[in-house]
Parts: structure tokens; sequence; C-alpha cells
């Protein structure tokens, strides 16, 4: 599809709206997935499609196409769609046009390694899977994808961004007698196909746990002193606290703005909280946001205390706040809405030893299912569990859910390690946008009186 | 597509032309307000083929792209998964009416009093509550053309209502909501806002959980979220053929209690799931899974049919990817014999669902289901006293479900993909924190 500038630009001419923006992408991916031993499906997809949004009297159109042409008219829809929904002032943070356009990061391009290649390295993860006695099925499915986004808008933005993403995630299930446990990883990268290379022992290690988690016994339920390893705190730090810091759950509702109001304390001095997409390397790292805002580092939690909070133009606007460059969207077909990026909690000074030294009786939960959200409360799903008795780690247990309120466990948070790591297989969901691709990580964190669920 | 489809016949033994035009006009509310009108246009064309013996796919939303399809099927074929099946026929589908002309004429002004009407009716009795909404129109073609003569098309129309309130005291959150769909223009929202109204009105009062194994109603909505997951999961071919599902070889054995029924049956008119055809053109048809407690069939498509030995259940969805795999289109669970209105009223002391956060999370093949109570209430002396906050409940489909269940005398739609009673259950774990049980 190519359009040039100037067809976008006269687009936008004379249509008496407040703000007009426009994003066109094309994009490919290729999808290669194992179910069992067998391949269950390879095959490629290319396309793409646009979006026009228009904003008048503080009200939205929005409309999305598969067929780039007549631009004018969607862009003439959109504007009358607002038109119909404005009835106060519009408000958007204001920001400089920016001209700009942006290649992609890639290490070592998924493209240019040949589909025979890719299809050759997940051969021999399944046969590692396989190898392993006791497998009743596996998962095991790649993807990558290029998307080129142009984004155009009325104050004279024109944004050229290329993306490439990539995510590989295997899954091994065991079965006995009717009983059934598994074990899996996720990986993803911006633009490098090294980081789903050289997983033959990682494939093994998940091979063997989930036949291993059969014969373990299962966590009681209750509360524990629990220790979390750098993935699950990571989903921990997502979940729990980053979608609170997310300001559309905040800006019209007075009473939230209460609750996330600057200045709080919501855990101790040893607890600072980040997100940014600026923050370098990461799979949610860019340069512009989907409103052509530059991406930025913000400090969430400082020494316990809420410092800051994520953005688009429209809820940075109407909180008197600047534009953090969180406003994302999954794809054309969708608006932007404030989303994290990459989201972390800091290194303290603790080992992980010192965590777990005096703690008489509690659960070492590791990596993870997934998670969710409803502000206040959250679930989400350890991958493993260990018992720990008289400070060390003991027997391997059956998954579990670990559940809480927000406030009362981050407050909870009485020790963190010093060994910060990152994981990049996220997909994060939202307003019906997923999989967002998102990294979040964390040092092993200690939290009392967590609420496990189990039987 | 004649076009593509002759083309893709000239270098494969069959081939498979699929695709989908989706017209969708959502208006959104948010604050109590209409926000944002939107107008959603998409064109989704996937061919798939079988050439020597592999199964090649490809597709995009380029209509003026459709000559590589071709060259990338081929490609792909030369990895391909063997084909376990050969293309069906033009076959004889049942009648099926998902298609109300009423829908496109319905005006977006009208959508949008529907929407705010929802929120006013709601804020008039609960002014503290902040609204959010939506009200859907949508307009969608589905066509398939393959080499073996199959041609067809149907027009769906569909139409949602939802409606979520949040009602914030101090750092104490409640979520409530309901939904409605159909493919007819839904103009009375009543039951709707009844729904959110009645979750308001018993969360005035926040109370202690029941104790540990107390039992666990579930309303037609936590059904949707606990229980169909895992059986349908276990159900499914697909997982039959990976020999991951617990049910493998307990076909025509008793594994749930004798109340317990279960079917697929996309031929019920109206319902925006509904369909007279799969997207491999294979005719629909009403499927029992599980039978008065007894395992009836798996469902599948073309592919795992053919792995399987057994014929296709008409249950193939795309879900945007060229290659179909087995779905459920339109589950129902029998009723049973207890009226609705006593399944609460028989409790003695428990814990009544409405949604459960993280449901999904757990051993779901192994039947675990379980999550956060999202929205949940205490019931004494068959009567709801009170929310229950900060608990979770986890059970196991193929222990909670084998003996004493008891079912409601009256099904309740749960969006388009769902017809179900509410539930009581034994056997369930409610963990909680706070205060003594």
């Amino acid at each position: 599809m190519e359009i040039s500038k100037d067809e976008i630009t006269r687009a936008f001419k004379g249509h008496r709206a407040d703000f007009i923006e426009m994003r066109l992408e094309e994009s490919e991916s290729t999808r290669i997935v194992y179910r069992g031993k067998e391949l269950e499906e390879i095959g490629r997809s290319t396309g793409g499609g646009g979006c026009v949004r228009a904003l008048v009297k503080g009200g939205w159109g929005f409309v999305s196409f598969t067929t780039p042409e007549n631009l004018r008219d969607k862009v003439k829809l959109a504007v009358q769609q607002a038109r119909l929904v404005g009835k106060e002032a519009s408000l958007l943070a204001p920001v400089e046009p920016v001209v700009d356009t942006e290649p992609p990061v890639v290490k070592k391009d998924p493209r240019a390694v040949p589909l025979a290649d890719k299809k050759q390295l997940l051969d021999e993860y399944n046969e590692v899977m396989w190898g392993t006695p006791g497998i009743q099925t596996s998962t095991i499915a790649y993807s990558d994808g290029l998307r080129k986004i142009t984004y155009a808008s009325s104050i004279g933005s024109y944004i050229e961004q290329t993306k490439v993403d990539l995510s590989l995630r295997v899954n091994a299930v065991a079965k006995n007698d009717g009983e059934v446990q598994q074990s899996g990883v996720s990986i993803g990268s911006r633009g490098d196909f090294g980081v789903v290379e050289g997983l033959h022992d990682k494939v093994k290690e998940i091979a063997e746990k989930a036949v291993l988690l059969l014969s373990a016994p299962r966590a009681k339920g209750g509360e524990f002193t629990v220790i979390l390893d750098p993935i699950l705190a990571g989903v921990f730090t997502h979940e729990a606290f980053g979608h609170l810091s997310e300001s559309d759950f905040l800006y019209e509702n007075p009473r939230m703005k209460e609750i996330m109001v600057l200045g709080r304390r919501f855990g101790g001095k040893h607890l600072n909280i980040v997100d940014g997409a600026a923050v370098p390397g990461f799979r949610a790292s860019y340069k512009y946001d989907d409103e052509g805002v530059p991406s930025t580092r913000s400090d969430l939690i400082k020494e316990g205390v809420l410092v800051g909070r994520l953005h688009s133009r429209e809820t940075a606007g109407k909180m008197g706040e600047k534009p953090t460059g969180n406003a994302r969207a999954l794809d054309y077909r969708f608006e932007p809405i404030v989303r994290m990026t990459n989201t972390f909690i800091e290194p303290g000074t603790m080992t992980f030893k010192d965590l777990i030294a005096d703690v008489k009786e509690g659960i070492y939960a590791r990596n993870w299912y997934g998670g969710m959200t409803s502000m206040e409360m959250f679930t989400f799903s350890a991958g493993e569990a260990y018992a720990i008795r008289n400070g060390r780690v003991q027997e391997l247990l059956r998954p579990v859910v670990l559940s809480g309120n927000l406030f009362t466990t981050l407050e909870n948070i009485d020790a963190i390690a010093n060994d910060l790591e990152m994981n990049q297989g996220g997909g994060c969901g939202k307003g019906g946008q997923i999989p967002l691709p998102v990294s979040n990580g964390s040092p092993h964190i200690r939290i009392r009186k967590c609420l496990v669920g189990g039987r | 597509m004649e076009e593509l489809l002759e083309k893709a016949k000239k270098i494969a033994e069959g081939a498979e032309v699929f695709w989908t035009t989706r017209r969708e006009t959502p208006a959104h509310f948010e604050a109590n307000r209409l926000k944002m009108l939107q107008t959603r246009e998409s064109t989704w064309v996937a061919l798939r083929i079988i050439r020597n013996g592999r199964i090649g796919s490809s597709s995009t939303t380029r209509l003026d792209r459709l000559d590589s399809l071709v060259e990338q099927a081929v490609e792909m074929s030369e990895f391909g998964v063997p084909a376990t099946f050969e293309l069906p026929k033009h076959g004889s589908f049942p009648k099926v009416e998902v298609y109300d002309p009423q829908t496109e004429k319905i005006t977006i002004r009208e959508m949008v009093h529907l929407g705010q009407s929802m929120i006013d009716q709601v804020r008039a009795k609960y002014p503290e509550v902040l609204c959010e909404g939506g009200v859907t129109r949508s307009i969608s073609q589905v066509n398939i053309l393959n080499s073996k003569g199959v041609s067809a098309s149907y027009k769906k129309s569909g139409f949602a209502l939802d409606l979520d309130g949040t009602l914030i005291r101090g750092t104490d959150m409640l979520f409530v909501g309901d939904y409605d769909v159909s493919c007819s223009p839904i103009r009375d929202t009543k039951p709707v806002v009844d729904q959110v109204m009645q979750e308001l009105e018993w969360a005035k009062e926040t109370v202690s959980a029941p104790p540990e194994s107390s039992p666990v109603v579930l309303t037609s909505r936590a059904v949707a979220g606990a229980l169909v997951f895992p059986l349908t999961l276990a159900l499914n071919g697909e997982s039959l053929v990976q020999g991951s599902s617990p049910l493998i070889g307990k076909l025509g054995q008793k594994v749930f209690d004798e109340k317990l029924s279960l079917w697929d049956d996309p031929t019920i008119s109206f319902r925006p799931s509904s369909r007279a055809y799969d997207d491999e053109g294979i005719p629909s048809q009403k499927t029992p899974l599980i039978e008065k407690g007894v395992i009836a069939n798996f469902f599948f498509d073309l592919q795992t049919a053919g792995q399987a030995k057994a014929r296709s259940t008409g249950s193939a969805s795309r879900f945007g990817s060229p290659n179909p795999s087995p779905a459920t289109t339109l589950e129902v669970i029998g009723e049973g014999d207890t009226p609705n209105d006593s399944i609460i009223a028989n409790v003695e002391d428990g814990l009544l669902v409405f949604g459960l956060l993280g449901a999904g999370q757990g051993n779901i093949m192994g039947g675990d289901f379980g999550g956060n109570v999202l929205l949940g209430y205490r019931i004494k002396q068959g009567q709801v006293i009170g929310r229950v906050k900060d608990t979770m409940i986890a059970g196991n489909i193929y222990e909670c479900l084998k003996s004493s269940l008891v079912l409601g005398n009256k099904a309740e739609w749960v969006g388009g993909g769902l017809l179900t009673p509410p539930v009581c259950l034994q056997g369930i774990t409610i963990s909680s924190r706070g205060p003594a049980r």
C-alpha cells in the first residue's frame, strides 16, 4: 500500500476536527506449531490495514479498515462519529510534532533465517521433548512477525517505525492415571532469533519437570510466607500494581484518583517500581508510542511511595501531567490505550539465601502460567512450587495459584534480593487487545501472609 | 475468489478458499457518558491446499495480494502436515437463521440512546456508581469455496449490550456487570439493568466467607468461566488425538453425575454463534458430548477426525488462522429439576459465585478450576447476606461433577455460546483471609 505523505495530509484537511490521526500498517507473519509429536500448523499471513481517529469537543470517532482506499472518506466518517459524541472541550496534553523514521532493531533477523532452518530447530526441540519418558503431549509454538507502521497526525507528525517481534512457547504435558500436569516456558524478543536457539537443555528440563509434578504433593491452601522467583515476581508487579498505574482507570474516576494519589505510601523503603519503553533492549522498547509521543522511563514507586503513572495524551491532559508515551494499540484494528511496556522492581541488596534464611514454613513459587487483575484484587499462577521449611527449599509441590489484595500485598513485601531478571515472554491483554508484547521483571522477593489457593 | 480457487486447483489435489467480511459499529460509554463511536471494517481471505498429500496454507487481509497466496501456500506445503482427510463435497445444510435485517436498520442514535438509558437507570438508584458500557451492532458475511464443489455463503447480524459498574469506597472496589447478545436488536435493556442492580444490592454489606468446604452455587455466568472451559478442553478431538485428555478411553463410560448432559448445537436460530455449516463447509449438527453423565462424543474438525478415525462433527473454526481447529460453537448444559430460585434457598451456609478472576490459569487439562472470587456473595439460611472478598475457590471437575450435583430447572444464555442453568456443587475448597468464619 504505497500511500504518500501528501495523500495523508490532504485527507486530513478541512474536516473541522480538534485532532485527527491515522495509522497505516503493513505486516507479515510466520507461524509454526507442533502439537504432540507432529507438526500441526505451518502458515504464513500477510496483510495490514489502517485506522483513523478523530477528536471533536472531547468525543472520539474511530474507523478501522483493511482496504486503504478513499482515505478522505474514512477521515470524514471518523470526524462525523466524533461530532455525534462530543459535548465538552477537547483536552490533549501538548506534544511537539515529530517527523522521524525508525528502522527495525534486529540482532539476528528472524526473516533472514530460512523456514527450513526454523523448522529444523523446532524439530530438534520436539525430539528432545519426546526423548523424555512419561510425556503425554506437548506444544511448541513459534511465531515471528514484522509490522511497518506509518503514523501521521493533524499536528504535523509523520513517523515510520518498523518492528520485528518473535515468540516461542514450549509446553510439556505429562499424564498418569487420568492425572495431568504440565510445565512450560515463554520466550520473546524484539528482533533477535538468537534467543530461541540453543534451548535444548531448557526443553529437556521442562519435559522432566512436567513428569516430576505428577508425583508431587499438593500445597496446603492458606496464608504463607511466599518467595517469588524473578519471573513470577515480574508477573506480580505487572498484574498487581502495574495495571493500577494506567491512568485511563483513574482520570475520570475521582475515587480511584484518591486511592492512587501521588505521595501515597504503598510499601517499604526498599520498594522501587519502574516502567518504560525508553529502557533499551527489551521486548516493549520503542522510540514512539501509537500517538507519536516519545517513549520515557517512569518511576512509579520510589522508596515505597507512589510518584508516577502511565499516560496517553488524553489522560495526561485531563490530569495536568506530562504524557509518558504509553499509548499503545495492538494493531491497526484498535485505538491506542494506556498500556505498560517494560515493568520491573528494581534490585535490592539481599541475596536469595538471605531471603529464605529465616522462613520456618513457606512456599517458593517459580515460573508462571498467567495472571489477572481487577485493580484491587489479583490472581496469578505459579508454574511450580516448592515447600520451604527451616530456611531451606524442600520438596516440589503441585503448581499453586496466588491471590491477594494489592494494597496489603505490596505492604507485605518485606525483602527484595539483588538478582533482577527480565522475562521477555509476556503478552498482556486489556480492552480486547491481546497479546501485546510486554516485558516484566524483578529480583527474588519475599511476601509475608500471601494467600495461596490449594487443596 | 473463483479465480484464486482455479489457480490453486492447478497445482494441488485439493484447494479451499475461505473469506469473511465484517462491519462492526460499537458505541462505547465511559464515565457514565458516550465516549467513542467506532466503525470497524475488515476483510480476510484464507487459502488451504493439499499438495502431494500435505497441507499448505496462507492468509491475507489484502484483496490486492491474492496472487501471493498460492505461492505462499505452496511454500508452506513443502513442510506441511500430511492431510488425513479429503475436502468435503457440497452437503445438505440445516436451516439456521442468523440474519435479522432489523439489526442493520437500527440507527446509531437509537444505539446511543439504549446505552445511555442503561446507565441512567442504574445511576438513578445508585448515583455513586461509575458506569461503562457498550452497544454494538455487526454484520458479517462468511464464504467458502472448495475444489470438491462446496460453494456456500451466509450473512450474520449481531447485536450486543454490555454494562459495567464500578463502586469504590475507600480502597474497597466493587465491579459488577452483565451483557446480552442476539442476532436481532435488543431493545429491552431491563434484564441487563436488573441484573446489575441485583449485584449492587447484594453487595451493600461485606461479610466473611463461609467455611472451607461449604457448598458453592455458580450462576450461569460463573458456570461458563469455571466449568465449561475444562470440560470442553477434555472433549476436544485435538486433546484426544494428542493423548492429553483425561477422558481418553472413557467413551460410553459414566464419568459425571447422571444429571449432567452437555451438547454442542450450532443450529439454534438467531444466536450469534450459530451457523448452518462450519468453517470447512461441513453441515452443522447437534452433537451430544455428555449424556446423563456418560461421555458420548468428542468433537472434531476434518484433520483431527481423520487422525482419530472418526467423522467431523462440523466443529471447525478458524479464529483468524488459515488452519481451522476443533471448537464448540454453542454449548448447552441440560436443565435439572431444582427451580433456579430454590438453588440459593436450599443452601444453609455457602458461597454464591458470579465471576472468578484467573479461572483459566490452573491445570485446566487436568480438570482444575478456581481462582479469586471477583464477585461473590455469602448465602446463609437460604438468603444472600452480603458480599465476600479476598476469597479463592479451587475444585476439579472430575471430583465436583461426579455426584450430588444440583442443576437449576431453567437454563440461561451466557453470551452467544452457552446456555446453562445455575448449579450448586460440593467438594470445592474455599480459602479466605480476613475475619474468622
